[in-house]
């Protein structure tokens, strides 16, 4: 069985997201191993890109540190096989078309698996453009992670019925980022999303509270949550882990526990 | 001259968040629905040629011609529309559309500030609400556009992330419009971004050399021998270029800003210093570094200061159809000079690239060839920065 799948066996899942090189990758060595150990389910690590679209302005401050530091995406790559010899809860990257693009696909895909990365996130790509991008991720035995978002709509059944790994679903319109409240019927889409696929579906973006990361695990499989704990990493710099660590703890038992 | 699924060879495509899939699907499907719309060309027409000002004139700068000693060169005045650049061809259309479509609220990113206060006027004339991104570093070297933005009623946002450049400013504004789709339309400026916007804004654009073609056929009784036009995203270049096309004895020439030159990293020149990438929405070409990240790039021109290119153009360069050079700050400065004082037409800077390069082809060509320059916008927003290129201080501040 592979290991995304794993994560979603037996409770709801909790994903955390942290950029790789910010400040540097000690760090996020520290702070991966930290939310591992006090209960993340599924790793996403972010290569940084130097215009994330799709972000709101903690991530992208998070991938202007990493970049000012010198990270580069083969370090990371090297640093991710470092990791995989002590993680083994499934781990994706989440990065920007680009990024993979521009480093050559298939060689991109290659150099992920033999580092251990399960999976893929790339928000600027989606269903429409896939082809770019899916085939080698298969061919290196990687998933392409499919997000679905509140203006899907009608498309939900298109992107659920090719899905693999799991479903990432996008809580509200806009970027990442915090927000008080998600007005989003997410158990409609979840509903959705399930009568099409069998694998799972999480929901991120927004989410900060060990409530909300409740609330959306129970609507769902799991809670994703980025900008919450890039801001700890943000606020403590090279001494983050513990705090993340502590963070993560509060979030992922909410999550079990719906 | 787009594939259905709106790529240019192997440029083009639809490379945005999920969020904002549904948006440009609505929107591809209106502007099918409203293109061949006789209704709404009619109307489109009126704004154009009552409000814009349109035909634009085709000049014969004969001062120009007998001074550089080789092809006759023509000046196509787009610089005489009103807002003082094409920006307006493309905003009126889109706006229109995006009336169409129910939408109440524009939104735009701006470079220079040509595009923004474009679209600050059409939303005043049309009742719409409007945002402007605009980077941080060109709301200060384009301090008149932004207050000529505020004046139409628009609210202008300084973009503080990245290089604070054209390239944050659409960033931003993508940011912006997936926080708020509903009554919103993204009013993009240039040939780029995810399709149907390279298309759109093409075809909003080519009433420019669909007018060439005309006005030659009356002038000369044939066909220019070669159509320059300055590039940053391309949209005056495309819109000059496009019904050239299929004209293979005309030559398109785009002409890219170089900045400080093409082997330094302060330039913006795509074709000639990037390579094939995947930003804002589109594959193109890109200036990037080796690990895809994108390059903050520069030139004297904030219009033309941005990373990519229209990747209609990039298919263009890719089949040989059309040329793209470079042309440094200087060389735009000198020419900037040059045609206030030969032809008593002061040109916005990022039209002086094409001008420039003008002034070394004309002399290679012989007496009876033909040359077009579009001349995309006027360069009174330009007097202070030109000014103080050349060590003379405009402002108190």
């Amino acid at each position: 069985m592979n290991r995304i799948k794993r994560a979603f066996e037996g409770h709801k899942a909790f994903i955390a997201f942290i950029t790789c090189g910010d400040p540097d990758l000690a760090t996020t060595k520290a702070c991966v191993t930290a939310a591992v150990e006090n209960g993340a389910d599924l790793i996403e690590l972010g290569i940084p890109f130097s215009d994330p679209t799709a972000e709101g302005p903690v991530i992208m401050e998070a991938d202007n540190r990493a970049l000012a530091g010198g990270v580069t995406t083969d370090d990371i790559f090297a640093f991710t096989k470092d990791l995989r010899k002590t993680i083994e809860v499934p781990m994706v990257y989440m990065t920007y078309a680009n990024v993979v693009y521009s480093y050559g696909t298939e060689k991109f895909m290659q150099k992920a698996a033999d580092a251990g990365i399960d999976g893929l996130i790339l928000p600027d790509v989606p269903y429409e453009e896939k082809e770019d991008f899916d085939p080698m991720a298969t061919r290196y035995g990687l998933d392409l992670i499919s997000m679905i978002a509140p203006t899907s709509e009608n498309r939900i059944a298109m992107i659920a019925k090719e899905a693999k790994g799991f479903v990432y679903m996008v809580s509200s319109l806009g970027v990442t980022g915090a927000r008080s409240k998600i007005t989003t019927d997410i158990g409609a889409m979840t509903e959705l999303v399930r009568k099409n696929t069998s694998i799972p579906c999480a929901v991120g973006f927004g989410i900060s509270t060990p409530e909300q990361s409740r609330k959306m695990a129970a609507l769902s499989d799991g809670s994703i949550v980025g900008s919450a704990i890039v801001r700890i990493i943000a606020e403590h710099g090279k001494d983050a882990a513990p705090f993340v660590g502590a963070y993560v703890k509060e979030m992922a038992d909410a999550a079990h526990q719906a | 001259m787009t594939n259905a699924n709106g790529r240019f060879g192997v440029h083009g495509g639809q490379y945005i968040p999920e969020t904002l899939m549904n948006a440009v699907i609505e929107l591809e499907d209106a502007y099918n629905k409203y293109k061949d719309d006789p209704e709404f060309n009619a109307e489109l027409t009126t704004l154009l040629n009552d409000y814009a000002g349109r035909p634009s004139r085709l000049y014969y700068a004969e001062k120009m011609t007998k001074d550089l000693g080789g092809a006759k060169i023509y000046l196509k005045r787009e610089d005489m529309n009103h807002t003082g650049a094409h920006k307006i061809n493309n905003c009126l259309g889109q706006a229109l559309l995006a009336k169409k479509m129910g939408k109440t609220r524009l939104i735009a990113e701006t470079g220079a500030g040509q595009h923004g206060v474009a679209t600050a006027t059409v939303a005043a004339l049309m009742g719409m609400e409007c945002v402007v991104f605009m980077g941080k570093v060109d709301c200060e070297r384009q301090k008149l556009n932004v207050y000529r933005m505020q004046l139409l009623g628009a609210k202008v946002v300084p973009v503080t992330t990245g290089t604070g450049t054209l390239k944050d400013a659409v960033s931003q504004a993508m940011r912006e419009w997936t926080s708020r789709i509903e009554d919103t339309h993204y009013c993009l400026g240039s040939c780029m971004g995810p399709h149907p916007f390279p298309t759109i804004v093409r075809d909003f654009q080519s009433v420019i050399s669909k007018e060439i073609k005309q006005q030659m056929l009356e002038k000369e009784g044939r066909l220019p021998d070669a159509v320059l036009a300055c590039v940053g995203g391309g949209s005056n270049a495309i819109g000059s270029f496009y019904h050239f096309i299929g004209d293979k004895s005309v030559k398109l020439i785009g002409c890219e800003a170089a900045g400080r030159g093409i082997d330094t990293k302060e330039t913006a020149a795509t074709i000639n210093t990037g390579r094939e990438g995947i930003f804002h929405g589109m594959k193109s070409y890109f200036c990037q570094n080796e690990y895809g990240q994108i390059a903050p790039v520069y030139s004297i021109s904030a219009g033309l200061d941005y990373p990519g290119i229209g990747p209609e153009h990039a298919y263009l360069h890719d089949i040989g159809r059309a040329q793209y050079v470079a042309i440094t700050d200087d060389e735009a400065v000198n020419a900037f000079e040059y045609l206030s004082r030969t032809e008593g037409i002061i040109p916005a800077i990022e039209s002086a690239h094409a001008v420039a390069y003008a002034m070394k082809l004309a002399p290679t060509m012989s007496k009876d060839q033909i040359m077009v320059i579009t001349l995309s916008g006027r360069g009174d927003k330009d007097c202070a920065a030109i000014a103080r290129y050349r060590g003379q201080n405009l402002t108190d501040d």
